[in-house]
């Protein structure tokens, strides 16, 4: 999959995760979280996996986390990952 | 080990039951003067001898809404005195001039049952000069009666004062309701000013005798009435936390302490509120009468006394207007003082307690409960009444989410220990109840009730397969608070934080 287009899913609710994602040149994870300092890297781990699991590359994922659980994360991932790519 | 600031023979805490027996000193203050009114707080310091190194107290019963101590310092801050301690009770963020104070170096030290707000964050990133000291509610009284600690200049906002210096919070524009806080301040200072929006002739009924005042000044208002009492305290609407609260008032309903005659002490947080509704329909429906609520109290702990459920309410503190208008009017809402509410050296009514409704921050596997930092560390709170009311309640229920935005409750270990895990009983959550092994006879009355008792352990599990392993947090091996038990034993230290929270 190849993402076409800017896309997003998400809330800024407590519990939820708000993501952005846009076409790059590059790989790149931003991830702005109110538990980062204790979650940062799993949530970074989540996001980065899944982008691997849809073969997405060269696309920048801004995060505004608000405490959400890794399922969470990854099924918002998803949802804005099939609203901005193709199936090419 | 010595601390910077703090006295050189503390001990630490061992036990709830510790041997610590400071003797008690009794108030001789007895000032009869009929001249004590001065036009202004400048003033009263004109004649009083500053100087530096003093203690000047204060307390929160205006809470968010307080003026007297922003008033206070600002007059205080232009007098060249240096290293002043503040004791006051709590501190919340409308106190934030503090913060620049302790930039200057004019504040060195501070004492507090319960701090937040920009000050909270100006002590974890370690710009108090000396250490703060965190102690309880009760601690707070002790450390005063006992002579430990001598107050130099207290200020008491007086929500109605009269001309000999009776002062009551239960009426005038800025009332408060009781102002039991302030007592030991009045008792034990060495001056004492009151600070007042209502300057009457004569009060019949007052909570802080006239003999114990020096000065009265009247000013135009000591407090932002919308910050001081909350025109009404809610229950929680959000299921998570009424599940919670039913189920706290399923372990009441099955502990065995619940029956006539017994005593209740709860929040005003959204989840404590909300057992107090269900316990009214327990009440109800079961046909028990209590003998008295203590504590902070609010409307819903009022409507109780009302419909007979209660029969006296002792009053530390009021949270919301309703309480305020009760305590005004109604002869069984009773206020008290916090030494009678709490003091380990006092005759003090926590001992009598059957339930406390606690909250937690974090709660280890040994019942430990945080209540004074973040689950990052940061001060954020402190003890206030709840190590104190987990001492002496025979049964110390502790409600929270198992989790909210990620952020766990069950820790192995907490970050800081607020309240020993000896004197917490129950832990109430939304996928289980643990009870405290150490409760051997309610691990035993549970153990045949349909409700879904699980050991701690299991709890945790189920929170960490869901959120994740929390990483360790990094702290500097500067200590910036002490963390007292209600004896005055240490029992944590808070190190030192740079406030950080965004990736």
């Amino acid at each position: 999959m190849q993402l076409v287009k800017p896309s997003k899913a998400g809330t800024y609710e407590s519990n939820d995760i708000y993501i952005m994602l846009f076409p790059g040149n590059e790989t790149k994870i931003e991830v702005e979280s109110i538990v980062y300092e204790t979650y940062g890297d799993k949530i970074e781990n989540v996001i980065f996996k899944t982008l691997n699991e849809y073969k997405i590359e060269n696309v920048l994922v801004k995060a505004i986390d608000k405490g959400a659980l890794d399922f969470t994360i990854r099924a918002r991932l998803i949802t804005a990952i099939k609203r901005g790519a193709t199936n090419d | 080990m010595d601390i910077l600031g703090y006295k050189k023979d503390y001990q630490l805490f061992a036990g709830t039951r510790s041997k610590i027996k400071p003797s008690i000193i009794k108030s001789s203050k007895n000032n009869q003067s009929n001249n004590k009114k001065r036009l202004s707080i400048k003033h009263v310091l004109d004649e009083i001898a500053l100087k530096d190194g003093m203690t000047l107290s204060f307390h929160h019963h205006l809470r968010n809404g307080d003026y007297i101590l922003n008033m206070v310092m600002e007059e205080i801050t232009r007098r060249n005195v240096k290293d002043v301690t503040i004791f006051a009770s709590s501190i919340f963020p409308c106190h934030k001039d503090l913060v620049k104070y302790i930039e200057q170096g004019i504040v060195t030290q501070i004492y507090a049952a319960f701090i937040s707000g920009p000050v909270s964050e100006a002590i974890s990133e370690g710009k108090l000069k000396k250490v703060a000291v965190m102690h309880t509610h009760g601690g707070r009284a002790r450390i005063v009666e006992s002579g430990e600690l001598t107050i130099d200049l207290a200020f008491i906002g007086a929500p109605t004062c009269d001309q000999t210096g009776n002062i009551t919070g239960k009426i005038g524009k800025s009332a408060c309701g009781s102002i039991g806080y302030a007592v030991t301040d009045a008792h034990f200072a060495k001056t004492t000013i009151a600070i007042t929006d209502n300057l009457v002739d004569e009060l019949d009924d007052f909570q802080i005798g006239g003999q114990y005042i020096d000065y009265i000044v009247e000013v135009d208002a000591i407090g932002d009435s919308k910050g001081i009492v909350s025109g009404t305290t809610e229950i929680t609407k959000n299921p998570i936390g009424l599940k919670i609260a039913k189920l706290a008032t399923d372990v009441i309903k099955y502990s065995g302490y619940f029956k006539n005659g017994f005593s209740f002490q709860t929040g005003a947080g959204g989840t404590s509120l909300a057992v107090s509704e269900y316990l009214k329909k327990l009440m109800k429906d079961e046909n028990i009468k209590g003998s008295y609520a203590l504590g902070g109290i609010t409307s819903y702990i009022v409507d109780m006394l009302k419909e007979g459920l209660f029969e006296k309410l002792y009053d530390v503190q009021c949270f919301d207007l309703g309480s305020v208008e009760s305590i005004a009017t109604n002869p069984n809402h009773i206020a008290i003082s916090a030494s009678k509410y709490a003091n380990i050296l006092d005759d003090c009514l926590i001992n009598n307690l059957d339930f406390v409704i606690l909250g937690a921050t974090e709660i280890d596997l040994d019942f430990n409960v945080n209540v004074t930092t973040t689950s990052t560390g940061e001060i954020m709170g402190g003890s206030g009444g709840h190590s104190d009311t987990a001492y002496g309640a025979k049964v110390t229920i502790v409600v929270s989410q198992l989790f909210n935005a990620r952020i766990p409750v069950i820790k192995n270990k907490v970050i800081c220990k607020t309240t020993p895990g000896e004197t917490v009983d129950v832990l109430v959550t939304e996928r289980g109840i643990a009870i405290n092994p150490l409760r051997t006879d309610l691990v035993e009355k549970f153990k045949n009730t349909n409700l879904p008792i699980k050991t701690i352990e299991e709890l945790k599990a189920i929170s960490d397969n869901l959120v994740g392993i929390p990483k360790e947090i990094d702290f500097d091996d500067k200590i910036v608070a002490v963390v007292e038990y209600r004896d005055g034993t240490v029992i944590d230290v808070i190190h030192k934080k740079n406030i950080n929270n965004k990736g």
